[in-house]
């Protein structure tokens, strides 16, 4: 048993693997620009906001949760930790400010899907809204514009030629793969997903680990908007708007399922480096924003019909 | 005795025009007066009424659609002669219009349409104009040679539609210009950053931008910018919102296309007055744009 589930989580994995390297030969051919040293940077770079925020909604998803309020909770900690830098506060401070709302933000998440028993689409999408409505309030619905240069290194610094954004998203990856594969609470995680009576009778802290997911969930997003204003240099209110879609559809292109209890990280990581590879592509080969979403639809289907064809076998 | 009768008749007439011009009030109904393109809409307004003689009473919805229907229907309640609405939103906006219209009251719209009911005007900005005032500006800069990229706004919208399309005129009769690029960012700095570093891979020469709004090009300039490009290239905007302003201060942003709405305001009253003196109004009055570059 444990065996055959091994062989098919290699099969899904190197199918995906597959599909990326059909669509890197495709975008190739078509763009002589695709396969250079600083484009594929270059998308590295942009896969790692989404990056971030797919590992968070991996482990929501995992318990078979669904976490639609990361692009609000984006927004609202980074207007407030722009303005907090701008008020003069201490750089690690501002963040550890913003990552907290964060954090507070996607606990009261938890709170509400395991206390209240809201379903868990529904507490997040009034989350969703609330946290929208706060970071537009706070800020007047302006943009903060004129971020601290310490702090912009984050975004714009340049490691060992890694841009620093890959490196945080590469660490991010990398905790997930040690909690999901190394880790007690990884096992806890996939049970809880699968069964939850199941898992709460065998006296796995359901609730606790229901609330750790969504509170990570929150800080994630609230970490990606750090980087992703350091290189803005700005903080809209209104940013992040629908990176919810591109974080679900990562994760379930990656091969979680939604019914929760199923999925690896290198999975996450094949999704979220699609979707990259896709607006990047599309960008590349200038196709008309009439056909753009049209070919993203089309792409993401395709992906996940071979998931399924590769889950059948 | 001839001469008499004429000078009376004359003064008779001028008092009959004055009587007529002091007889007309408008109503103008704003959206909020919490935003100063409002504001200086209200106040180009309010000097055009004192011009044409006209008293004008203006309400503040303060966004609020509730608000702005009691305040009309105050309006329409002390009868005046018409109605100058800049709706707090479009839909929300046709049970007041309609109330105005059964009152007998011409109804103008102004910056915001309506989407229903009988509207003798729209008076708004041109954005086919300041998609042509754009390009315009950018032809001259690159001296009408080179590649240029097109950041669209969200596909299907009307700004996105007119502003693409006055830049495109302009840029069809440059036969030394190529536009390389067209690509969404929809409106949003960050995908105005992510979609013009993917164009800076793709495009190895980019003499100019123009990007639909500044939220796009100021992100735009953020990617020329970590790519050591933001010099060789010439960025344009559109909307000058302050960041926007700062950044043409900063020589960061070349230019960016302004509103004019002390103009918007103006020409409402103005059109107003027109129809109530029985002149022909065009039902759609655009209003220029103004370029800030430094």
């Amino acid at each position: 048993m444990a065996d055959t589930s091994k062989f098919k989580e290699r099969l899904q994995q190197s199918g995906l693997l597959i599909f990326v390297l059909i669509m890197a030969t495709v975008l190739a051919v078509m763009s002589d620009r695709f396969l250079t040293a600083p484009n594929l940077i270059n998308i590295l770079r942009q896969a790692s906001i989404n990056g971030i925020i797919s590992v968070g909604m991996m482990l929501v998803i995992l318990t078979a949760g669904i976490d639609l309020s990361v692009g609000s909770i984006l927004a609202l900690t980074v207007v407030v930790t722009a303005d907090l830098m701008q008020q003069g506060l201490p750089v690690p401070l501002a963040v550890a400010a913003g990552l907290g709302i964060g954090g507070v933000l996607g606990f009261i998440n938890g709170l509400l899907v395991s206390k209240v028993r809201v379903p868990p689409f529904i507490a997040t999408l009034g989350m969703m809204s609330f946290a929208r409505g706060l970071a537009l309030a706070y800020s007047g619905g302006k943009p903060i514009t004129g971020l601290d240069e310490g702090f912009r290194f984050l975004g714009t610094g340049v490691v060992a030629s890694i841009p620093m954004p890959v490196i945080i998203a590469f660490l991010v990856l990398l905790m997930g793969y040690v909690l999901l594969d190394k880790t007690r609470i990884g096992t806890y995680l996939y049970a809880l997903g699968e069964n939850k009576e199941a898992a709460y009778f065998s006296g796995i802290a359901t609730g606790f680990y229901t609330r750790f997911v969504y509170t990570a969930s929150g800080m994630l997003a609230a970490l990606a908007g750090m980087i992703l204003i350091a290189r803005l240099d700005s903080a809209q209110p209104v940013i992040g708007r629908g990176y919810e879609f591109d974080a679900i559809a990562a994760v379930v292109i990656g091969g979680t399922t939604l019914a929760g209890g199923e999925g690896k990280i290198s999975g996450t990581l094949l999704g979220v480096l699609i979707i990259a590879m896709l607006n990047n592509g599309l960008n590349l080969i200038n196709v008309s924003s009439f056909y753009e979403q049209i070919v993203k639809g089309v792409v993401i289907a395709l992906a996940l019909i071979l998931h399924g064809i590769v889950r059948k076998l | 005795m001839k001469r008499f009768v004429a000078v009376l008749v004359c003064l008779m007439l001028s008092v009959a025009v004055q009587l007529q011009a002091k007889e007309f009030t408008l109503g103008l109904s704003l959206s909020t007066l919490n935003n100063p393109f409002f504001v200086t809409l209200k106040d180009g307004a309010m000097k055009a009424a004192e011009g044409a003689g006209v008293k004008l009473l203006v309400t503040d919805s303060q966004d609020n659609p509730a608000t702005e229907a009691t305040n009309i229907e105050d309006l329409i309640v002390k009868k005046v002669d018409a109605l100058l609405i800049n709706p707090t939103d479009s839909s929300a906006i046709a049970p007041s219009v309609f109330k105005a219209n059964k009152a007998g009251i011409p109804v103008f719209t102004v910056d915001r349409s309506a989407n229903k009911g009988e509207v003798v005007a729209h008076i708004a900005s041109d954005n086919v104009a300041g998609g042509m005032l754009a390009g315009e500006f950018l032809v001259k800069q690159i001296n009408a040679k080179g590649n240029v990229v097109e950041l669209e706004g969200i596909a299907g919208s009307s700004a996105a539609i007119d502003r693409g399309k006055g830049f495109n005129e302009v840029i069809a009769k440059n036969p030394g210009i190529k536009v390389v690029s067209k690509q969404t960012a929809n409106f949003n700095r960050a995908e105005g950053l992510s979609v013009f570093e993917n164009i800076l891979q793709a495009q190895p020469d980019i003499a100019g931008v123009f990007a639909h709004n500044d939220e796009m090009i100021l992100g735009a300039i953020q990617a020329a910018q970590a790519a050591g490009r933001n010099k060789d290239i010439v960025f344009v905007g559109f909307d000058a919102v302050d960041d926007a302003v700062n950044a043409v201060k900063a020589g960061d942003l070349q230019a960016t296309v302004a509103q004019q709405p002390a103009v918007i305001g103006e020409l409402g009253v103005k059109s107003a007055v027109d129809f109530l003196n029985g002149k022909k109004v065009e039902a759609f009055i655009p209003v220029p744009l103004s370029l800030v570059s430094p």
